[in-house]
């Protein structure tokens, strides 16, 4: 052999750590990475356990238990078997909350996986052969755009029924546009490195490429992208339900206990105030996990 | 545009560091580093990446990531102190006594804005002038410059102009106050190299016209070669030799620069197909303190005594030429250890 | 086997480019018409600036590009009747730019064996130890089979390059600019090796470079490329001591040897750029050209032969293959 590994370059002590390495320090240094993913795991359990950890039955309705305040009132009805009082039906606050995420949650998946499967697909297409295929998507995005989503959303479950199912197809078949305009781009900028046209050189076949060559590359914008359409298909479904066209009664949507609750805004505060809160802590810690993924993906990019 | 001074001297840097905390400890990017830029005189600051010489050019003009910590012992333009004069009286100095060319001309034009535009307010932002004298002093420079029908571009954005142009344009920006400095940090490196010689050819003549000091960055030895009064070569954050372009290319000290120059391929004098050289090893950490001389790892000529202790940069048998090494010639023969002498 | 490895002849490419908001395409001529001939063992240069199309080229060559027109055989076979497969074990690329040609997301091993993965070496089993042969070869120590490009310097990644397209033993490699984003230190080791490996294996090379000075070095012959055509081929060495036509001898004064005796040479060029969406008419250098005669404004210059190679220009027109300058 003529070559001399001589010369190639020597090994030094100081070796660079692997990319998963570094990116596990980066998660565990980040606060709003770690808050935001405590928040969702927590009430993912909630969800999860709402059987087990409820003090009762989310629709069992008892009349003459009804509107008792949560156990920090000084009212003399509240007591410990109702910790977040009852609504005015008497049904346990506390359990159709925990119930309530189970719905909010299934909703902000399921809208998500439909969402991101169509406009990712759309997006990784258009970026990646331009020309017509592009033009076609452009179209079909601009159209979708010009769309107003909640009225199409209401006119929709109107006619064909609300119902859990509906209301994530209907969702998740509306909410793509982010994630193809993001992960075209995103697909665009990968398309143009060395390493895709080495790939094409070698004769790889295209969906090859897109699979082993683009996808990974653009994982992290499609991750980012994924969370904040969550919490987007969350406030949707409560945005749908407050309006009566979403999940209907007696289910123990967070939208529809605000809504239910809104006519005793003044009088029983707390049936408004704990879904509200409910829900701005859940897409709260979707946002925060969101950002918290994008620097840790792409620390370059913060300033 | 008259000079702001007379002094000979137009830029004085002793001994200036630059530190920066990472995650992995602190990073010392620019150690121990002395530059010095008469009037008409082109300092040419070469090295390979990561050797610290755009960082230098930036501490200089106090353009430092937040981060980044900067001391040293004298940073006089012209004679007046420029060190830690605070962010407003540095932004009075840089685009009028101190001026930059950047690598890529695309970058740093605004592509907003026309090019007219952004030469005026380069001016403007300086000096008491109306809009017309601006102009005025735009086209002057702009025909400078070599480009021709001056005021019909006036007009022109940035992205109606070839690279070439555009960065004759950021000469001519750079040239509005008439600086007594200009840093220009691999300006033609991204230019095609018929484009290069040209803007090199217009860089010389702009310099001997107005008289301006000039730091050209490259890491185009060529370059260097060409176009160079002083050249001072770095590595891993430090000069490692310094002296005059003759004494450098016909007589190089330190075995990095000698290294180097045995690399490239000189059309004429390498025999073609033979083996070039090569210095094996890579760049050591600039992270921490480090011992000794920073070649010792790739040095075909280390000692023992190389590796401790704080190697100065020594004077050689010709004046003005040092070599940051202990085998220079002038600083005797044999290595011996240095204790800070002279510091 | 065929002598001759790569066949081109009056290969063009011609974009549509939009004209802008709302008037109609206009055509962007890259190439414009280049007969190519490489022999197996050469190294061919190809020289040019921005705008000569070398990259468009470069990509037809590869397979990656249809010419608009002409003909492309690759060892004896006309490109349109290979499949993909059978071109990419022929011709095989290593580009620029070690930090953008390697996934960042995949292993150097899995990045060196994926030839193997889609060429047809069926056998996984055998798949590292080729890896490990063709590691070796390169100068890349074994443990950094596991590694991943970020881990690896800018000269190393390089040689990642090198080896995955040499793994499977393509006839002819085509380097794009092969040492242009490297450092002066890791420049030289690579062309060694570049070196070291064209004698080892028999290769054959297409080296598009701007850098006469590498040129000089490596190539056998050198193709100078101005806005789509090839103006000036010959043999590396003719080239270099009398290069004919006035662009080659721009190019060749603009660069600059280390000699500190010497100033920046004034090549005489003029402040106009190549721009390809508006060829000059006639002889596409003529309003740069020094040397322009009346008619180059008018008319293109035919290919002139000379001795191994040829020029296009009209300063040679009457003395066709005598070598000497029209009085």
């Amino acid at each position: 052999m003529t070559i001399d590994t001589a010369k190639a370059p020597a090994e030094t002590g100081h070796q660079e750590p692997s990319p998963g390495t570094m990116m596990r320090k980066r998660v565990f240094s980040h606060w709003g990475f770690m808050i935001g993913a405590f928040v969702l795991i927590a009430i993912f359990l909630m969800a999860l356990l709402a059987p087990y950890i409820s003090p009762g039955d989310p629709f069992d309705q008892v009349l003459s238990r009804k509107l008792i305040p949560p156990i920090w009132s000084d009212s003399v009805k509240a007591t410990w078997d109702h910790p977040l009082g009852t609504d005015h039906l008497g049904r346990d606050y506390m359990t159709r909350l925990f119930y309530g995420a189970r719905i909010s949650l299934l909703i902000g998946f399921g809208a998500m996986l439909i969402s991101g499967i169509i406009g990712t697909t759309l997006g990784v297409l258009a970026g990646y052969y331009g020309g017509r295929v592009d033009m076609v998507v452009n179209f079909i995005i601009t159209t979708r755009l010009s769309m107003p989503v909640v009225l199409v959303a209401l006119a929709v479950v109107s006619i064909v029924g609300s119902s859990l199912t509906v209301v994530v197809w209907v969702l998740g078949l509306l909410i793509w546009d982010r994630f193809a305009v993001v992960m075209r781009s995103a697909t665009q900028q990968v398309r143009a490195l060395d390493f895709v046209t080495s790939a094409q050189a070698l004769g790889c076949s295209t969906p090859r490429i897109l699979l082993t060559e683009v996808m990974p590359n653009i994982t992290n914008h499609l991750i980012v992208i994924a969370t904040l359409e969550m919490a987007h298909a969350i406030l949707l479904e409560a945005a749908l339900s407050f309006l009566g066209l979403g999940v209907q009664p007696p289910e123990p949507s967070w939208g529809l206990m605000i809504s239910e609750a809104k006519g005793m805004i003044f009088f029983d505060p707390w049936l408004i105030t704990i879904p509200g809160l409910a829900l701005f802590a859940l897409v709260l810690s979707i946002n925060l996990l969101g950002d918290g993924i994008r620097d840790v993906t792409a620390p370059e990019n913060r300033n | 545009m008259p000079a702001h001074s007379e002094s000979k001297r137009v830029l004085e840097v002793r001994r200036l560091n630059v530190e920066i905390p990472v995650p992995t400890g602190m990073l010392r990017p620019v150690q121990d580093v002395s530059l010095h830029v008469d009037r008409g005189e082109t300092l040419c600051v070469v090295g390979e990446s990561g050797c610290g010489k755009s960082l230098t050019s930036l501490a200089i003009m106090d353009l430092l990531p937040t981060k980044a910590k900067r001391t040293c012992d004298e940073m006089q333009l012209s004679g007046d102190n420029v060190f830690r004069i605070g962010e407003r009286a540095m932004s009075d100095i840089r685009g009028d006594r101190m001026s930059m060319i950047f690598q890529e001309p695309m970058t740093s034009l605004n592509p907003a804005y026309t090019i007219g535009n952004q030469l005026a307010e380069a001016l403007q932002r300086h000096r008491n002038v109306s809009k017309a004298q601006a102009r005025e002093r735009a086209i002057y420079l702009l025909e400078k410059v070599g480009i021709t029908a001056a005021a019909g571009r006036l007009g022109q954005y940035p992205h109606q102009l070839s690279g070439g142009l555009r960065q004759r344009v950021m000469i001519a920006m750079a040239l509005m106050c008439g600086p007594d400095l200009i840093i220009a940090d691999e300006p033609t490196t991204a230019l095609d190299v018929t484009i290069q010689a040209q803007i090199l050819h217009l860089l010389a003549d702009l310099q001997r016209e107005f008289q301006m000091g000039m730091i050209l960055i490259t890491h185009d030895l060529g370059v260097v070669a060409r176009i160079a009064d002083r050249v001072a070569v770095m590595y891993a954050g430090q000069v490692v030799e310094t002296g005059t372009a003759k004494q450098i290319f016909n007589a190089p000290q330190h075995p990095y620069t000698r290294g180097l120059l045995d690399c490239i391929p000189i059309p004429g004098k390498t025999k073609r197909g033979a083996r070039l050289g090569a210095i094996p090893g890579i760049v050591p950490s600039l992270v921490g303190h480090m011992s000794g001389c920073h070649f010792a790892s790739r040095c075909p000529q280390v000692h023992e005594a190389c590796k401790t202790g704080n190697i100065d940069l020594l004077p050689t048998a010709q004046p003005g030429h040092l070599s940051r090494c202990l085998l220079t010639q002038g600083a005797g023969s044999a290595p011996r250890e240095t204790e800070g002498a002279a510091s | 086997m065929n002598d001759i490895v790569l066949e081109a002849k009056g290969v063009t490419r011609t974009f549509m480019i939009s004209g802008g908001f709302m008037k109609p395409k206009r055509p962007l001529h890259a190439v414009n018409g280049i007969d190519l001939r490489i022999r197996q063992g050469e190294v061919l240069a190809l020289v040019g600036e921005s705008g000569c199309g070398k990259t468009t080229l470069a990509k037809m060559l590869l397979g990656l590009l249809p010419p608009t027109s002409g003909s492309l055989e690759l060892d004896g076979n006309p490109i349109e009747t290979m499949n993909r497969l059978r071109i990419a074990q022929t011709v095989q690329p290593i580009f620029q730019d070690p930090y953008s040609s390697l996934n960042p997301r995949k292993s150097i091993g899995s990045i060196i064996t994926l030839p193997l993965k889609v060429q047809g070496d069926k056998d996984p089993g055998t798949w590292r130890k080729r890896a490990d042969e063709i590691m070796e070869l390169v100068g890349l120590p074994r443990r950094v089979y596991n590694n991943y490009p970020s881990q690896l310097s800018g000269g190393q990644r390089q040689r990642v390059a090198i080896a995955r397209a040499l793994i499977n033993r393509p006839r002819i490699v085509i380097c794009d600019e092969p040492t242009s984003a490297l450092d002066v230190s890791v420049q030289s080791q690579i062309l060694n090796l570049l070196q070291d490996l064209r004698e080892e294996l028999g290769l054959t090379y297409l080296v598009i470079s701007h850098n006469l000075a590498v040129v000089e070095h490596m190539a056998t012959r050198v193709a100078v490329m101005y806005l789509g055509r090839i103006v000036e081929e010959e043999d590396a060495g003719t080239l270099f001591d009398t290069p004919k036509h006035p662009y080659s001898k721009a190019l060749l004064e603009s660069v600059l040897t280390p000699d500190p005796s010497l100033g920046v040479p004034d090549t005489h060029l003029g402040a106009a750029y190549p721009n390809p969406l508006d060829m000059p008419s006639g002889c596409r250098f003529h309003p740069r050209c020094i040397k322009a005669l009346p008619h180059c404004s008018t008319i293109a210059p035919r290919k002139i032969p000379f001795g191994d190679g040829h020029v296009e220009c009209h300063l040679y027109d009457e003395n066709e293959g005598k070598g000497k300058l029209a009085s």
